[in-house]
Order: structure tokens, then sequence, then C-alpha cells
């Protein structure tokens, strides 16, 4: 990277995203104080402690269990539960993490696979295309979280438990952004490509291999960002019913149990760091696929 | 009609619509020769497209009699007896040239051993030796549609239908490709069938031109082209070659093309 293109992405990438992040913070720290302001002024009354603004400022912002958490706060928790605990312990933020990441990761492997099966069939079969796609789409409108102990206690009555049980939850929820992207990928060959592979005479395996499947790719990665986001909450709200014994969502559960909103927050925060992470590693293996596919920059 | 290769008999084709049936195709008779390069000149909806269609089996006729190679449009599809060349160069994206170009190769099952070879035979015969690692958007439109030629070539069909290849194409760049589809159609010895909207391109390339009309698509006149087979550019600035053009025009003025 030469001196220019260095100051370019400074000016270009670095300074905005620096803005708006310290913005952000800055109304963050903001609510803090007032938020959890009238509670700490009932403290000093209760004490009957005389006080100034200056020491609302500092005593909101360092509550044990604030209505919001400074984000400082949430930082020193986060490295706390992350850093200073061995991994193995149930108080490990990464020990949580895992547990929520595995269930995520199974789930979304199982909805991947599950979609595109859905979709070809959709697409290569006219029965399959009538019959599947209403249930498909209403499948999608019963609330998850209405749905999530009811899968949870079936499945455990089969004996199935741990694992599976929270991952079919998130694959309940990533099948199906790939399952239509899938589709409208496999449908979206112009006519003209499609015309080549008839003079050809080809048969429908080639024109599926070699024109349907190649166009369909984009379509896949697109969908799998969403997916994969969705399988996170997936993941997370299946922990919810289990009775919290590990997971993100089992960190939030206890949370809110007992008013922990440090806790809750840095759960939250954990949550989103993992989707963006994931997301990321998706963003780069769909584009050094479709640099090798030829699909221009 | 002795060497027909293509022969149409009174062939009918009527597109239905939900308001209206069109007429693409009226009472359109033709017979072509092994070995001709025969142009389709028209205004759009006369039915060139059409009927270049039907004898690929893309489209189905409604009535009459249509041959390819003495089978029917089906049959001869099936035992790919021609090559197409679509208006854009339609190459698949996500392959380079080179396998671009194997693609028919590989859906018709040549051997693996057997496939390198033709590429190459075929990619110098279209002047794009070097390309092969190229990705279709790294090109030009020209070389893009010389190795969609190419690709229409690979297997080595007979026939050869061409739907206006070069429409897309500056001046330029379609004078020097008319010129070489002419070199490479006098090597390889193909029957051509091609769709254009350019009188000079008509005229330049053909044996024989079809004039067309449309409401409904049918045929006007056919003209046997007398020009000589040695065609350089410059021929087109001959009295022979105005006559020609001429002629078409009338054509296509009796056909009410300029209305």
């Amino acid at each position: 990277m030469s001196e220019n293109t260095f100051i370019n992405y400074f000016k270009n990438s670095f300074l905005p995203i620096l803005s708006i992040v310290i913005t952000i913070f800055a109304i963050w720290y903001i609510f803090t104080v007032y938020l959890n302001s009238s509670k700490q002024i009932d403290a000093y009354e209760r004490k009957k402690i005389d006080w100034e603004f200056s020491d609302l400022v500092r005593d909101t912002m360092s509550q044990k269990k604030p209505l919001l958490p400074a984000p400082h706060q949430i930082v020193s928790e986060m490295w706390k539960t992350i850093f200073m605990i061995k991994v193995t312990s149930k108080k490990s933020l990464i020990f949580h993490s895992y547990v929520t990441l595995s269930s995520t990761l199974l789930g979304f492997a199982i909805g991947t696979i599950l979609g595109i099966i859905l979709a070809v069939s959709i697409v290569e079969n006219k029965a399959m295309d009538a019959s599947l796609m209403p249930w498909i789409i209403a499948s999608q409108t019963i609330p998850i979280l209405a749905i999530a102990p009811m899968i949870i206690i079936i499945l455990n009555a089969f004996g199935l438990s741990g694992l599976l049980p929270k991952a079919l939850i998130s694959t309940y929820l990533s099948f199906f952004p790939i399952a239509v992207g899938m589709v409208k990928g496999l449908r979206s060959p112009e006519i003209s490509y499609l015309d080549l592979m008839h003079t050809y005479n080809s048969s429908r395996l080639n024109v599926f291999w070699k024109l349907r499947l190649p166009s369909s790719v984009p379509y896949l990665f697109a969908s799998m960002k969403v997916a994969i986001a969705i399988s996170l909450v997936g993941a997370i709200v299946g922990e919810l019913p289990t009775g919290a014994v590990a997971g993100l969502g089992a960190r939030l559960l206890t949370g809110s149990y007992f008013g922990l909103t440090i806790q809750i927050w840095s759960a939250l925060v954990m949550a989103a760091i993992l989707a963006g992470t994931l997301i990321f590693i998706l963003n780069f293996i769909s584009r050094i696929t479709l640099k090798r596919m030829g699909v221009q920059e | 009609m002795k060497n027909a290769i293509i022969s149409a008999e009174k062939l009918n084709l009527i597109f239905e619509t939900a308001d209206d049936d069109v007429v693409a195709l009226k009472d359109v008779s033709l017979n072509i020769d092994k070995g001709e390069f025969v142009s389709f000149i028209g205004p759009s909806g006369c039915g060139k497209t059409t009927f270049l269609r039907a004898i690929a089996s893309l489209e189905k006729p409604s009535s009459g009699n249509l041959s390819v190679n003495g089978l029917s449009p089906e049959e001869a599809r099936k035992k790919r007896a021609y090559g197409y060349v679509f208006q854009a160069a339609g190459l698949y994206p996500w392959r380079n040239i080179y396998r671009n170009v194997s693609l028919p190769l590989e859906i018709m099952g040549y051997k693996k051993n057997e496939i390198p070879g033709i590429v190459e035979k075929v990619l110098k015969l279209v002047d794009l030796t070097g390309f092969e690692k190229k990705f279709p958007w790294q090109l030009s439109g020209g070389m893009q549609q010389r190795a969609s030629i190419a690709r229409a070539l690979s297997f080595d069909a007979d026939i050869l239908l061409m739907d206006e290849p070069f429409g897309a194409l500056d001046e330029i760049v379609r004078d020097h490709l008319n010129e070489q589809l002419l070199k490479l159609w006098k090597t390889t010895n193909k029957t051509i069938c091609f769709v254009t909207h350019s009188i000079p391109e008509a005229v330049y390339l053909s044996t024989k031109i079809v004039v067309m009309s449309p409401r409904p698509g049918r045929i006007i006149d056919v003209i046997e082209n007398t020009l000589p087979t040695d065609r350089p550019l410059e021929i087109r600035d001959s009295k022979e070659f105005i006559s020609v053009s001429q002629r078409v025009r009338e054509g296509l003025r009796s056909g009410h093309s300029y209305e």
C-alpha cells in the first residue's frame, strides 16, 4: 500500500466510521446518565447525601444494576469474562459463545443443505413448485419464539437433546432465505443461455450443472449472509427454553432473572461480534469464489 | 432442389397471444443448397429470426413442411446438425474463453483428450489464439462475438445459423468481421444462414439474399447474388454491388418495409 492509498483509505473509510462510532458513544453516555439518574437520585435522597451534577454523572456510570450500562462497564465486564476467566469455566463468555457458535454453525450447515435441496426440487419439478412453496412461506409466518420450546420438547421426547435440537431451530430459520435465493438463482439464466443449451440438445443434468448451478452462486452467497445471521438468532432463541444451561441465550436469560443488565449487554455485544465475524468470513469466501469464477471486479 | 440442405414449403408460424394472434411466418417456401451463404434481410417483425429459430427447432411451425438435412428440425437438432450464433455473444461469464468454446464439446461427450486440439483449431480460425484464459468481460464486443462463432464451429456441424451476430458492433469492427466470416465460410465450406438488418452486409456476404416483409412475415424476393466469390471490401463501391443493393432496396420497398 503506497502512502497515497493509505491516506485515501483513512479519509474514505476510517474517518467516517470513526466519527459515527464517536457519535454513537456520545449519545450512549448521555442516555446512561439520563436513564439511570432517577434511581441514583432516589438513592441519594434515601441516604440523605448532598450531590452535585458531577457526582450524578460519575455514579450513574458505575451502578451495579443500571437500566442502561455505560459502554466502558460493558467493555470491562467483557474483558473480565473473556480474558480473566478460564475458558472452561461456566462464567467465561468464550465458553458460552462457543456453545452458541457450535449450534449456529451446525444449524446453518443443515439449513443451507436443506435450502439447496428444496430449491433444486422446486426448480426441477413442477409438482414440487406448486406444492412446496406455500408451505415454505407459511413456515416462516409462525413466530419462532412460540415454536422453539415445542421443537425442543418434542425432540427431547425422541431422546434428542443438547446440540442438535438447538441447531434445528437455527435450521428452521436459515433454510428459508437459502431456498428462496437459490430458486431465484437457479432460474436466473437468460433465455438465450437456455436456448444455447437447447441447440446442443443438452440433457437436463448438463443444463443444471453447467448453467443453472453456476448462475446461482452469487444468489447463494447473498442468501447465506442473511441465513448465518438468523442462524445465530435461532441458536440464541433455542437456548432460552432449555433451562438456560449454557450459551449466549442462557447468559441473557440468567441476566434478566437477576437484573444483571451489564451481563445481558455484554452477551448482546458478543452476539453482535460473532454475527459480524461470521458475515465477514462469508464475505471473504464469497469474494474469492466469485473472483475465481471470473466475475468482474 | 437437388442439393437442398434446408427446405421449407408453405411454412406458417403463428404466435398465439392473449389479445391477437401474430402471424410471424406466412406461406414461406425456400430451398437452401449445401454450401450456400444465405442472408435474410427485412425490418423488425418480418419473421427472419423466427424462420432461423424454426430451422433450429427453437420454435415450432404451425403448419407446412420444414426439413433440415432431410430430417425434421427437431431430429436435426438432436443430431446436432447446426451451430447457432445469437445476437448477443452469450458467452457464459463464469467460463473463460477456452471453457466457453469447449462447452458444447463437453455436453456432446467428446473425449477429454480430443477437446484441447479442437479448441485450439477453432480459436485459430477466428483469430483468438492466446486469449484462452481470458474471461468474456475482458474481451471487446467483436472478440466476444468471434469467440461465440468459434463455439458454434467447435463441433463441426455442416450448418451455421447466425442471428444478427454483428448487429451490436460498430461499423469498422463489423467490416473486419464480415471479411473474416467470408474467409471462414470459404475454408470450412459450411452452409450459412445469416440474419441481418444491413443491406451492404447482406450483399457483401451472401450467395443468396432473401428479402422479407412484416405483417404477416413473408418472403418478398429471393435474389441470387451475381458478385464474384472473391470479394475484397472495395467491391462495395463497384457498379454490380450497387445494382444488387438496389434490387434488395426495391424488394424492401415493395413489401412496404419503409412505411
